[in-house]
């Protein structure tokens, strides 16, 4: 079964600062993959660089089997359009840790606007299927309301619905309760322990050590841009190999 | 507003609502006397002018005078028709300049460089006598005829004003571009949607609330630039004034009068400007900003008593 994200030695620098130092991960179909960390770790570079928002400068990126951002033809490597790079982000969703809805419109035109205007479906079809997504979401009643009239519980989950509008095969979450207020946390994970139950795969950089015991499948530890550690959320969590970990983990913990 | 609510409130809370508060509120006694003071100088200001040597009765006789009123007509159209180009060429020019491109980022430098650096009137005068270095004008089959047939005043005007306000609006398009959050243009990447869409659909409307402020400014100083047009004999109101002001005596009278057809349009554009800003402005509060009306209303009674945020 080919990985739905593959990563062999992925480097990404921001000028001099060398954020990723040679990642090698694989994340299977229907996996929950959890990614943990102390901040500037590199974990939230890493998802962007998978649906290419960054460039990645050494190694290779691949997302169900195709190369991101670039075409291979024998040795050489051929950057790939915009319009390319486009096509492939349909099929990979992403939510943000300030959720990035879109403020002039409702939570209803949030949600049907990728399928309208990048799929070219007509506004009824959207319509319905952002209707369930808001349903499924639990935010039904709230299908009218601009994304300023919503607490953040409530856009983050909006931000979800618009992101699964586009029927995509992979889901990436950067951080996605780090800016709620502690209560409305449990809304946003519900919605996404559902969709794991669903079969969706994910990428979840997260710190909710309770989500990725419970939900993940894999977890990795990164620290400086290198994977410290990685294997069943269960037993990095509980049983830390390494002391880098350990000493993260007795923070959060 | 809609903020969650606990469903399940605490079961002894009594039935009937707290007393609300009944105080007596800040008397302003400030606004009242600087109110006073500000009539009294406007008064002295009118008395001044009703005594001058100046005879205001021609003014009503003249207001809906045909040649005013063609002069009217001229200035409107040629404020819109020249903003109109103005708005579409910033647009334009403001992503050249912010594109990843670097031969159209150099163009749109380069265009901005010239028409701010040079005086509009200038820039009238020169396409006026671009005789001079093209005698005729060539489009191939299309369009054939000599230059100075083909520049006409109203196109110099249009082309002088238009080209020069697309430099202006295209630095106000560009602050409100730069305006909008980056992770808006991330978020519709991330959706797939193409560069062009992100802009059109996502960017600009945002970008709007910026960039309408500052042109509705543009606009209310194009209409009171385009009385520059005299100097390519373009009859426009400021023109139309003065002439009928040589030919009748009444010179001052005439000014006075296009003064105040200035001010009705700047009026008239002004409340536009109000309603097109209430209209960028959705989403982006949780209640719409109140109408002129609701405003006037709310400061009459904030001059006696309360503020107009206790009125909201």
């Amino acid at each position: 079964m080919t990985p739905m994200v593959k990563a062999e030695g992925v480097h990404k620098s921001f000028g001099h600062v060398e954020v990723l130092k040679g990642i090698d991960l694989e994340v299977a179909p229907r996996e929950v993959f959890c990614l943990i960390g102390p901040s500037g770790s590199g974990k939230s570079t890493f998802l962007r660089c998978i649906n290419h928002l960054e460039k990645i400068n050494a190694g290779r990126l691949y997302v169900d089997g195709e190369l991101v951002g670039y075409r291979q033809k024998g040795d050489k490597l051929y950057e790939l359009k915009d319009s390319e790079v486009a096509l492939k982000r349909r099929d990979i969703g992403m939510v943000f840790q300030r959720f990035n809805l879109f403020p002039h419109m409702t939570a209803l035109e949030n949600v049907m606007e990728a399928p309208v205007q990048v799929k070219g479906e007509t506004k009824a079809v959207a319509r319905e299927r952002g209707e369930r997504l808001l349903d499924r979401v639990g935010l039904a009643d709230k299908a009218g309301n601009y994304p300023s009239q919503l607490s953040g519980g409530q856009q983050q989950r909006v931000a979800i619905a618009r992101a699964l509008a586009m029927e995509p095969k992979l889901m990436l979450f950067d951080e996605p309760t780090s800016a709620l207020d502690p209560e409305l946390v449990g809304d946003v994970l519900d919605v996404m322990r559902s969709l794991a139950e669903d079969g969706m795969t994910m990428v979840v950089v997260t710190h909710e050590m309770g989500f990725a015991r419970e939900v993940g499948d894999s977890l990795v530890f990164m620290d400086e841009g290198v994977v410290v550690e990685s294997g069943h959320p269960r037993d990095v969590l509980t049983d830390p190999q390494h002391e880098r970990t350990k000493s993260f983990l007795s923070k959060v913990l | 507003m809609t903020v969650e609510i606990n469903k399940a409130g605490p079961e002894d809370t009594p039935p009937t609502p707290p007393e609300a508060i009944k105080a007596i509120p800040v008397r302003h006694y400030g606004r009242y006397v600087s109110a006073l003071i500000a009539l009294g100088i406007l008064a002295a200001i009118v008395v001044a002018f009703a005594k001058g040597d100046i005879n205001w009765g021609v003014i009503p006789d003249y207001f809906f005078d045909s040649r005013i009123l063609r002069g009217v007509r001229e200035t409107l159209i040629l404020t819109l028709a020249a903003m109109a180009i103005g708005i579409a060429g910033g647009i334009v020019l403001s992503i050249m300049r912010m594109s990843k491109n670097p031969v159209t980022s150099s163009i749109a430098w380069f265009y901005i460089w010239f028409f701010r650096g040079t005086p509009v009137l200038v820039q009238l005068l020169v396409w006026f006598n671009l005789g001079f270095v093209f005698d005729t004008i060539n489009l191939g089959p299309i369009y054939k005829d000599e230059w100075s047939d083909f520049m006409t005043p109203f196109l110099t005007a249009l082309l002088g004003f238009g080209l020069n306000e697309a430099a202006y609006m295209a630095e106000i398009c560009r602050a409100g571009l730069m305006s909008v959050d980056e992770g808006q243009t991330e978020a519709s990447h991330a959706l797939g949607m193409s560069h062009r869409k992100t802009l059109r659909r996502v960017v600009i409307p945002q970008a709007m609330r910026m960039i309408v402020p500052p042109t509705g400014n543009e606009v209310i100083n194009m209409l009171k630039t385009t009385s520059l047009v005299y100097v390519v004999q373009y009859y426009e109101l400021l023109k139309e004034s003065s002439d009928i002001g040589t030919s009748s005596g009444a010179t001052v009278e005439m000014m006075f009068l296009a003064a105040f057809w200035y001010l009705v349009l700047t009026t008239v554009f002004s409340i536009g400007q109000y309603y097109l800003e209430r209209y960028y402005a959705r989403g982006s509060s949780r209640s719409l900003p109140p109408t002129p009306l609701q405003r006037l209303r709310a400061n009459l009674f904030s001059f006696s008593t309360r503020s107009p945020e206790a009125k909201r």
